[in-house]
């Protein structure tokens, strides 16, 4: 019965801080890009717009919801709640904090000793897409439909090189529950970080999870340009915003990921270690995990802003000739290291070195490509 | 005239190399470019209702229409305006001016026109021959009903009341007496803008405005 009361606590606080915390995150989002195009941003309700979310959640839960008349009436209302509540199902595995030590009313996770951890996020976010297909497809617009098609595409490509990226980290701790993963990485301290023996996987999980979460750069399903909203055209009111959070909250599970598989969660040197015993220790730890969460969304933001959208067939072509080989070889070489025995240190120079290769490559195809292309000869005459 | 090979520059594509293939130094730039700008913000915003806008001397906003030095309105209802006018907004009611009024032959006795139809290209005031219709700078124009955004004759003489004396809606000709066009006696005769000389192609022309010679008579007239 405590148990329930627990768990149930545990959702409720859970579910609050993260839709919550989205909310004031559009608003940061919002403020940031405000200041990189030389604006202010929001700044009207409440001193220096903080009220702002609130406000937006008012209207959007006061405005009218219509549907249009020419869509799949059941499908067209499923789809959005597919979305929103498939990202924050795969919530239930992530541990927000220092696991052992929450008070008695809560724990730092919802489902403790999940052994599956990793691939129960993947499965469950993968599913995420069916409320993009969903929504698309229900919407009987071709936009909608084509910005399906494209979503379908990019999240199927990308769950590859997202899902061989961690299992290097899978390896290299022997398990695949996050609270273990988590908890050597802290013991080992700083050094032990995943990110050190890891840093080209922890490039292509960032990378392919802001193509999974359909961040610009890889935006694609709702380029306005060709494709008017991409699926969510015919949505508006709170149905748009269920995609719109769903969305968000994948940013949110994504950067805790990032955090907690690479970066060692809540363990920083000195004020957040495994022997750190001072009152409210807990708290901070919390602190430090979600200052390492905020960061990565904040750099999320950052590229977001910095780099344009990428064409379709780049898109692919990253995922499928650049992405997942480089994920297919970071395996192989771990699995080498692991076998023989060979000091982790290794794994660095091996990912460093894996990197300089696919930029050679990289370079070698495109200057075969630049031969290739049909050119104009330059007039002989024009040559002076 | 073709293009001087001097003044042609053959543009290659950039080298792609090493660096590029890997996107992450172009990734470092533009994040540099991005992290500059919130570092030293300097918003261009304007905080709208609370600081207006500094508009430029040839902003187009609301009409007006001019006042003569006796305070009569200036326009005689030559309905240039109603014709040069795209957006067809302009309605006038010309009528015989009031005897006492002897520089004139008409005047509007109605002159309405439609806010919400009129594109503010200011065409109307390039036709007038007297002045007499000017866009002023006033742009925040709102009402609760369309018919509101009928602009009558006496409102628009409002209009002139309110923005004459204002620095950025000067009346821009000398105010009382009306434009040349109405001092017919001075009027030049009519002629061509500048003078054609024989060599000239244009001289050989069918009509004004094309250039060569008249082509050969194709329906044997």
């Amino acid at each position: 019965m405590s148990e329930l009361i627990q768990t149930l606590v545990t959702i409720g606080i859970t579910m609050g801080a993260i839709l919550g915390g989205c909310m004031y995150l559009i608003l940061v989002e919002r403020k940031i890009s405000a200041r990189m195009q030389d604006r202010i941003g929001p700044n009207r309700v409440g001193p220096w717009g903080l009220l702002q979310p609130v406000a937006d959640a008012v209207k959007i839960f006061l405005k009218e919801d219509p549907s249009p008349a020419h869509v799949d009436k059941f499908l067209y209302r499923v789809a959005p709640m597919i979305s929103v509540f498939t990202t924050l199902l795969a919530f239930a595995v992530v541990p927000f904090g220092p696991v052992g030590q929450a008070p008695s009313f809560m724990r730092f996770i919802i489902a403790p000793h999940i052994d599956v951890g990793i691939v129960f996020i993947f499965a469950i976010t993968s599913l995420a897409v069916y409320g993009v297909i969903l929504g698309g497809w229900a919407s009987n617009n071709k936009y909608s439909m084509l910005g399906s098609l494209r979503a379908s595409a990019q999240v199927v490509s990308y769950e590859i090189p997202l899902g061989m990226s961690v299992l290097g980290v899978a390896l290299l701790a022997g398990t695949l529950n996050l609270e273990q993963i988590l908890a050597q990485q802290a013991e080992g301290g700083i050094w032990k970080w995943n990110f050190w023996y890891q840093p080209l996987a922890c490039l292509i999980f960032f990378t392919s999870a802001m193509a999974e979460s359909n961040r610009l750069p890889f935006d694609l399903p709702e380029c306005e340009q060709e494709l008017v909203g991409g699926y969510h055209t015919e949505y508006g009111g709170l149905r748009f915003v269920m995609f719109f959070l769903g969305e968000y909250v994948h940013v949110v599970t994504v950067s805790f990921l990032i955090s907690i598989l690479f970066f060692g969660g809540w363990y920083f040197p000195w004020i957040a270690t495994v022997d750190s015993a001072y009152p409210g220790e807990w708290l901070v730890k919390i602190g430090v995990l979600l200052s390492k969460v905020g960061a990565v969304i904040i750099f999320m933001m950052l590229i977001r802003w910095t780099i344009p959208r990428f064409r379709f067939d780049q898109l692919m072509g990253l995922a499928w000739k650049v992405l997942i080989p480089l994920s297919m070889a970071n395996v192989v070489i771990v699995m080498t290291v692991l076998q023989f025995g060979w000091n982790r240190w290794w794994l660095l120079a091996a990912s460093i070195g894996l990197f300089l290769m696919a930029g050679v490559m990289g370079v070698n195809a495109k200057r075969a490509e630049i031969r290739r292309r049909p050119r104009a000869s330059r007039p002989a005459a024009w040559t002076t | 005239m073709p293009i001087a090979h001097k003044d042609v520059t053959w543009v290659e594509e950039p080298e792609f190399g090493f660096w590029e293939a890997t996107f992450l130094p172009a990734i470092a730039a533009g994040l540099r470019t991005t992290i500059d700008h919130i570092t030293l913000n300097r918003p261009v915003t304007q905080q709208y209702p609370e600081v207006k806008p500094e508009l430029p001397l040839h902003y187009r906003g609301v009409h007006r229409l001019n006042r003569d030095e006796q305070g009569r309105v200036k326009c005689v209802a030559c309905m240039l305006c109603a014709t040069a006018c795209p957006a067809n907004c302009i309605a006038i009611e010309a009528a015989p001016a009031p005897p006492e009024w002897p520089d004139r032959d008409k005047f509007p006795a109605t002159f309405v026109l439609d806010e919400l139809r009129c594109i503010y290209c200011g065409m109307c005031e390039e036709a007038c021959p007297v002045d007499a219709i000017e866009l002023t700078h006033i742009y925040d124009l709102t009402a609760t009903s369309r018919e509101e955004m009928l602009f009558d004759r006496e409102k628009l003489l409002e209009v002139y009341d309110e923005t004459k004396n204002d620095p950025k809606d000067p009346v821009r000709t000398g105010r009382g007496r009306l434009g040349p066009a109405s001092e017919f006696g001075t009027l030049p005769a009519v002629g061509p803008a500048t003078a054609v000389e024989d060599k000239d192609r244009s001289a050989d022309a069918s009509s004004p405005g094309v250039i060569g010679k008249a082509p050969p008579d194709r329906y044997g007239v």
